[in-house]
Formats: structure tokens, C-alpha cells, sequence
């Protein structure tokens, strides 16, 4: 849409025809609009609401304002170079997407990843786990006002954020996992700063919870809304703690262990009810699981190399330019042209803070990708936002947005 | 200042000009806008977060209503479907006004150099400063604070008018 | 548990255009015409209970024909298994069925295929564009579609890039 056509737009009622009830084209209930820019929407979600009175009749969402066109691009790029796309998807769980995209290129190549990295990519991703959580946690005190988390859980995000910052140079975007294991080994300081973390963080999500769970405004603003039962959880695709707090115990970490997942002890939570204070509470568990994930993986992390050998895919290490002719040859063919895979298919699924995350990636057997394409988890668990509006108070529907967890970086890619 | 003036005697009195006095006041009050797109905006919401604090220096009062707000940090990048909504809310803030691009994405498109995005949101408004970075640290983003408030100090009463 | 193998091309007959094992995932090409059918067998009968679609997405085959493949991720929670069912379309071949009605999960998939490839869905309640701007022209995702790439701005070509940006000011320019 062009800026004149925008400004001089003038709305028939003709586009809302088949989207909404009859009721509403007549003016008996009322339309109102809700982003993209308001600060419940967590970025720029616009939500079209059908309200009689206070209550929602119907509620449609439009999304794609912040379409990237991160799938197009990555076919542009090679394998490797394409890797720092996935970052910026979903921005609050950076290492999980890393992780999904190596793990489809993994499989597509039969790659073999070394166990000290297997083990590493699950306590980073544990930590982003965390670190997510916390986003949505204080935000989602902001929506519901429960204003004094946020501070709190942006203090503790920050000593994350610094381990990040330790293995990979960035606090954000840290493009840390490589096909075949991981682009530098881990420092020697890590594990006393993951040590800290485990120290400290237990009494902290006790206070967190704490605050919540003695919070009457909270209470109210989150039992009973936004049901959905295990049946229509299902039906519309949910995953990860929206699917859990449902009643369904299914988490892909349990169900198809990848990236040595097997080797961890760790419980599901789930829900009963189904409601956002259920949902809240199975995040709050899986931030406290994750702590136990990290521990063991802390204690099992064993030494040895930190990234695959195999020469047809990964560059050799610096320490061997000067000496091999040959590791001159593959480091200059794998960062001028790329590897070429085998030709095919395949499908990869983690779960990611929000749910399945999966990755499908296609090869012409080219050095770039012919199409990548990204299951996001909020994409599919916000589809069914109407289904859980209906017939709540509009004020409920901060709260439901609040609960899916979304980040418009993972819903329009 | 009371404290000195009070020993001093009569000294409550600064001299200055109208222009340089007004300038400090908008430095010292200025009302960003709460306009975070993606990635940067979480490392926009760190910047206000404890440690980092940006009401040190007085940013730290976020609007959600463009009317109410001076300045307008546009955090993260800026598609084609968003570019209208965002002109749209730089036509309703009321002057003076600044727009700070935070991150490489809306100051020239960063990576993504296609179809989809806006490539530098100076193509719709008006920048006063760039701050580079995927996304830039809380401190990068405090610098831009910094020379935007440099910036303001050195404005003409001539230019109120038409900022 | 059965073996979807075996037990479509047993149901199906022809319908079942070809079966393909890759790294250990199973895909079933499936005729356009009868993927909602296939689908429901897939999700209803004992020993199948593909109750879960994970996703639909489209891939450009360009230049090869059938030029369209879309894939439909089914799980199964009981037998913990996956199954990709694929359709292979081109233009001019009758709209695909839509599988809304089995599961609501597909409502924004296919929409989203819709608007990045142009594959129109039969019986979808609401087909629109998803993620593009409603009167964008062209289908992104296509092979066909440029990446829109443009000229980056260095110190060299400042100038030239700068005409097309109406609103920026040139280092030390006017305030």
C-alpha cells in the first residue's frame, strides 16, 4: 500500500463481508482495532476486534508486518553463510533456531556431531530457554500489572545475556552453533558463570512465582480465561506450553530426543485447566527444569573436540593452514563456493520456548539452499487466538496474547 | 544549586540565553516513543532495564501514544507492509520531533536486502541519528541518546518553527 | 500400528502416486484430488492415528513439472511417528482441497502458501493474502519472483543512493 493510497483510505464495508457477523456490518456490535503499534501487542501484531459491549464477538488477526522474507533470502546464500538469518527469526530464542537449522543440515549431510558440542547446544539452549521466559515473564507482568517484574527479570536476563556474550561475542545474535558442532570451543570461564546461574536463579523464581501466585489482580485477570481443551489444542496445531497446559504431556525433547536430550532427566509440567494461569505456571516449571537440564549437562560435559572432522563440510581448524596444503585447498572451497550436499528432503522439529520448532529443508544438491522453510511454533498457536477470545472481556485479550508467548519475528519470519 | 545559592548569599541567579535554556530542557525531558519493531527492541527495553537505566539520562519515560511523545527510536526492521502504519505515527507526533534508526536494519537494511524490507527508514522519514549494530548494545544505544542531546543543544530558536 | 506403506496403497489404488524413504523419512505422494480423503484415513484409522499436522508448505520446483510440491506434516502422539503426505501441483491444475475442515491448524498455512506461491485452496474459508500487503502484486516465494535486491549505499555512491531517499541529509547538511 502506497503512502497516498493509505492516507486517503477510506474503508468499505464490503472488505468485511464473510470476516465478520452480520451484526457487526449492520452496527449492532461494534469494530475496533488494536495495533500494530500498541504496547500490549509485544511488537506489531494487529488484532481487528468485534466487541458487544466489553465482550468479544469475534476477533481477527492480521500479521505480517514484520515479514522479512528470511526464507527467500537464505536461498541466496550458502549453507553456512545463511545461518545468521535464523537468528534474527524468532530474537528471543536465537541459539534454538541455530540449532534447528544445523540440525536439518546435519541430517541432510549425515554429519556427525562430537559429544562435547552435543552437550554444550543443550545447555545453551537451556540458558536461551531461560533467558526467553524471562522476556515473557516481565512482559507479560507489564500487560497484566504486575508492572515491578519487569525490572527484575531484566536484571537476571543480563547475567545471561553476559554467557552469550562469553561464547560467542554477541549478546543477542550469536550464530554459535555450526553444521558439526559449534564455531569456537567454550571458554574456560563458562562453566564457573553457568555455575553462578544455578546458584543464584532458584530463589529468584521463587520470588517471581511468589509475586505472581500472591497477586489477586493476577489472579483474576488469568484464571478461567482463555480456554481451549486437549481436543481443539490439537485440532489447531498448538505446541509447546500452550499444548501442555491443556493436559497433553508431548514435548519433543521427551518424544524425539535430539541433540543428546536422551541422556537428560527432566519432568514435562502440564496443566489441568487449560487457562492462561495455567500456562503461566507450566513456564515458570520449565524454567526451573532447565536449571536441571543445566546442571547435568555441566556435569557430563566431557572433553574432546568441538567440531566434526569431516573435511567435506567443515573448514579446518586455523592452527592447520600453515602447515597442510590440503586444509589450504578445503578452507578455500568451502568458503568461496560451499559444500554440496546429496539431493533431498528433510524435516527437523525441536522445541523451542514456544513450541515445535522445525525446519524443512529442501537441496538441489547446489551449494545454496532451495528452500528452507520454518515451522515457528507462534505462528500456529496464534492462529487460534480467536478461538480463545471468544467471549471474553476485551481486557482478556492482553492477557491471551500474553499467554501464547508471541514474537512477531517468529510468526511472520 | 539551592544549597549554594543559599551560603553564597543572593547568587540565585543564571545568566544564559533563551535558546540554550530551552534546549537543556528538551534534552532533560525527552519522551521517546514506544515503538520497538523486533530484535532491537528488546535490547531498547535493556536499556531501560536496571543496568543500563536510560533515566539517567532522561529517556526513560516511554509513550505508547505517538501524541504524546518527542522522539521516535525505530527499533528493528521496517517492512513494506509497516512502512505507512510508521509514517502514519511520525505524522502525529507533535513537533519538535526526532527520529532515532537503532540498528543496522532500518538505517540501510542491515542483511536484509530484499523484497520485503524498507531498505533504510530514512526513505520515509526524517533521521536525526544513526546507531549501527545487529542489534546494537544498550551502550551503542546511549551514545545515540548522547548525540541526539548534542544535537539538540546546538538547534536555533530559528529552527524551532520548522522542526 | 500399521505401516502407512502397506495400508494407502492398499485403501488408495492410484491415488498413491509414489512412496519415498529419505534419511528415514517417509513421504507419500498423494494425487491432489484425494489428499483430503488420504488425510482423514491418515488421522481416523486405528493404527494410523496421524491426529497432529504440524505444517503445510510449498517448495517451487522450477523449471521441473509438476512445478509445485506441497507438503503436509502429519505426527502421530500415540505411535509417535511422522508422515509427510505430498501434493505435487502446476498452474492450470485444478485448485488442491483444502484440509481446513479436518484440522483448523491449516487455516493460516495454507494461507500463507496461497500468498507466497499462488496455489489456490478449494473450500478454505477465508483465502486472502497472510503476510504480504492485500494488493501486493506477485507471489514472493516463486523462483520466478527477483529477491529485490538493492544497490548498497558506500561512500562511493552516496549521491546516487541518496535520491531515492527523499528524507535523509547529507553529513553536516542543514541544522
Amino acid at each position: 500500500m502506497t503512502l497516498e493510497k493509505f492516507a486517503n483510505w477510506e474503508g468499505t464495508v464490503d472488505e468485511l463481508k464473510g470476516l465478520v457477523s452480520e451484526r457487526a456490518l449492520t452496527g449492532e456490535t461494534m469494530m475496533l482495532n488494536m495495533g500494530p503499534q500498541h504496547p500490549s501487542t509485544h511488537g506489531v501484531l494487529r488484532v481487528l476486534l468485534e466487541l458487544e459491549g466489553e465482550e468479544v464477538v469475534n476477533c481477527i488477526p492480521d500479521i505480517g508486518y514484520l515479514h522479512t522474507g528470511i526464507e527467500k533470502n537464505m536461498e541466496y546464500k550458502t549453507y553456512e553463510k545463511s545461518i545468521v538469518m535464523t537468528d534474527r527469526m524468532d530474537y528471543l530464542n536465537p541459539m534454538g533456531n541455530n540449532l534447528v537449522y544445523c540440525l536439518a543440515m546435519e541430517k541432510l549431510f549425515e554429519l556427525d556431531v562430537p559429544p562435547r558440542a552435543q552437550i554444550a547446544r543443550v545447555i545453551l539452549t537451556e540458558l536461551t530457554r531461560i533467558n526467553s521466559h524471562l522476556v515473557w515473564l516481565g512482559i507479560g507482568g507489564l500487560d497484566l500489572g504486575v508492572t515491578s517484574t519487569m525490572t527484575y527479570c531484566f536484571r537476571e536476563r543480563e547475567i545471561l545475556l553476559d554467557i552469550f556474550e562469553l561464547v560467542s561475542g554477541q549478546r543477542m545474535m550469536s550464530t554459535y552453533f555450526r553444521p558439526g558442532g559449534l564455531w569456537r570451543d567454550l571458554p574456560d570461564e563458562f562453566e564457573a558463570a553457568v555455575r553462578h546461574v544455578l546458584d543464584t536463579f532458584p530463589a529468584k523464581f521463587d520470588d517471581y512465582e511468589n509475586i505472581f501466585v500472591g497477586h489477586p489482580v493476577f489472579i483474576d485477570r488469568t484464571q478461567g480465561i482463555g480456554f481451549i481443551s486437549a481436543e481443539d489444542a490439537i485440532a489447531y496445531g498448538l505446541t509447546g506450553p500452550m499444548l501442555r497446559a491443556s493436559g497433553i504431556n508431548w514435548d519433543i525433547r521427551k518424544a524425539e530426543p535430539y541433540s543428546s536430550y536422551d541422556q537428560f532427566e527432566f519432568d514435562v509440567p502440564t496443566g489441568q485447566h487449560g487457562d492462561v494461569y495455567d500456562r503461566y505456571m507450566v513456564r515458570f516449571e520449565e524454567m526451573r527444569q532447565s536449571l536441571r537440564i543445566i546442571e547435568q549437562g555441566l556435569n557430563m560435559l566431557p572433553d574432546g573436540p568441538f567440531r566434526s572432522d569431516n573435511r567435506k563440510y567443515v573448514p579446518p581448524p586455523r592452527s592447520e593452514l600453515g602447515r597442510s596444503m590440503e586444509a589450504v585447498i578445503h578452507h578455500f572451497k568451502l568458503w568461496t563456493e560451499g559444500f554440496r550436499p546429496p539431493k533431498g528432503e528433510v524435516y527437523v522439529s525441536t522445541e523451542s520456548p514456544r513450541g515445535e520448532l522445525g525446519c524443512y529443508l529442501v537441496s538441489d544438491g547446489s551449494p545454496n539452499p532451495w528452500r528452507v522453510h520454518f515451522r515457528t511454533p507462534t505462528f500456529t498457536n496464534l492462529s487460534a487466538l480467536a478461538k480463545l477470545s471468544k467471549g471474553y472481556m476485551i481486557a482478556d485479550v492482553v492477557a491471551i496474547i500474553g499467554s501464547i508467548d508471541i514474537v512477531l519475528g517468529d510468526v511472520d519470519r | 544549586m539551592g544549597g549554594i545559592s543559599e551560603k553564597l548569599g543572593n547568587m540565585g541567579v543564571v545568566t544564559t540565553t533563551l535558546e540554550q535554556a530551552v534546549n537543556w530542557g528538551r534534552t532533560r525531558a525527552m519522551w521517546p516513543m514506544l515503538f520497538g519493531l523486533a530484535c532491537c527492541a528488546i535490547e531498547m527495553m535493556s536499556t531501560q532495564a536496571p543496568r543500563y537505566d536510560a533515566s539517567r539520562f532522561g529517556m526513560e519515560l516511554m509513550r505508547a501514544s505517538p501524541r504524546q511523545s518527542d522522539l521516535m527510536i525505530v527499533a528493528g526492521r521496517v517492512t513494506r507492509k509497516m512502512a505507512p502504519v510508521l509514517r502514519h505515527l511520525y505524522d502525529q507526533m507533535p513537533d519538535p520531533k526526532w527520529v532515532l534508526a537503532m540498528g543496522d536494519c532500518c538505517s540501510c537494511g542491515g542483511v536484509f536486502n530484499n523484497y520485503a524490507i524498507v531498505q533504510g527508514v530514512d526513505e520515509i522519514v526524517p533521521v536525526d541519528v544513526y546507531v549501527a549494530g545487529c542489534p546494537p548494545r544498550p551502550e551503542q544505544l546511549i551514545h545515540g541518546f548522547l548525540t541526539l542531546h548534542e544535537k539538540v543543544k546546538e538547534m536555533r530558536w530559528s529552527d524551532w518553527a520548522t522542526k | 500400528m500399521k505401516d502407512p506403506q502397506l495400508v494407502l496403497p492398499e485403501a488408495f489404488g492410484d491415488a498413491i502416486e509414489g512412496i519415498e524413504t529419505f534419511r528415514g523419512q517417509l513421504t507419500i505422494y498423494v494425487a491432489a484430488s484425494h489428499i483430503v480423503e488420504v488425510a482423514r484415513f491418515c488421522r481416523d484409522t486405528d493404527g494410523l492415528r496421524y491426529v497432529f499436522l504440524s505444517e503445510v508448505m510449498a517448495a517451487d520446483y522450477y523449471p521441473s513439472v509438476p512445478r509445485f510440491g506441497i507438503s503436509y506434516q502429519l505426527y502421530s502422539m500415540l505411535y509417535n511417528r511422522r508422515l509427510r503426505l505430498k501434493v505435487m501441483w502446476s498452474e492450470g491444475d485444478p485448485d488442491v482441497p483444502s484440509v481446513t475442515e479436518l484440522w483448523p491448524a491449516a487455516n493460516w498455512h495454507e494461507r500463507e502458501v496461497y500468498d507466497m506461491f499462488g496455489i489456490p485452496f478449494d473450500g478454505h474459508p477465508d483465502l486472502r493474502r497472510l503476510l504480504m500487503p492485500p494488493d501486493w502484486e506477485g507471489h514472493p516465494l516463486r523462483k520466478d519472483y527477483p529477491l529485490g535486491y538493492e544497490t548498497v549505499q558506500f561512500s562511493f555512491n552516496v549521491d546516487e543512493i541518496n535520491k531515492h531517499k527523499p528524507y535523509a541529509r547529507k553529513n553536516g547538511d542543514e541544522r
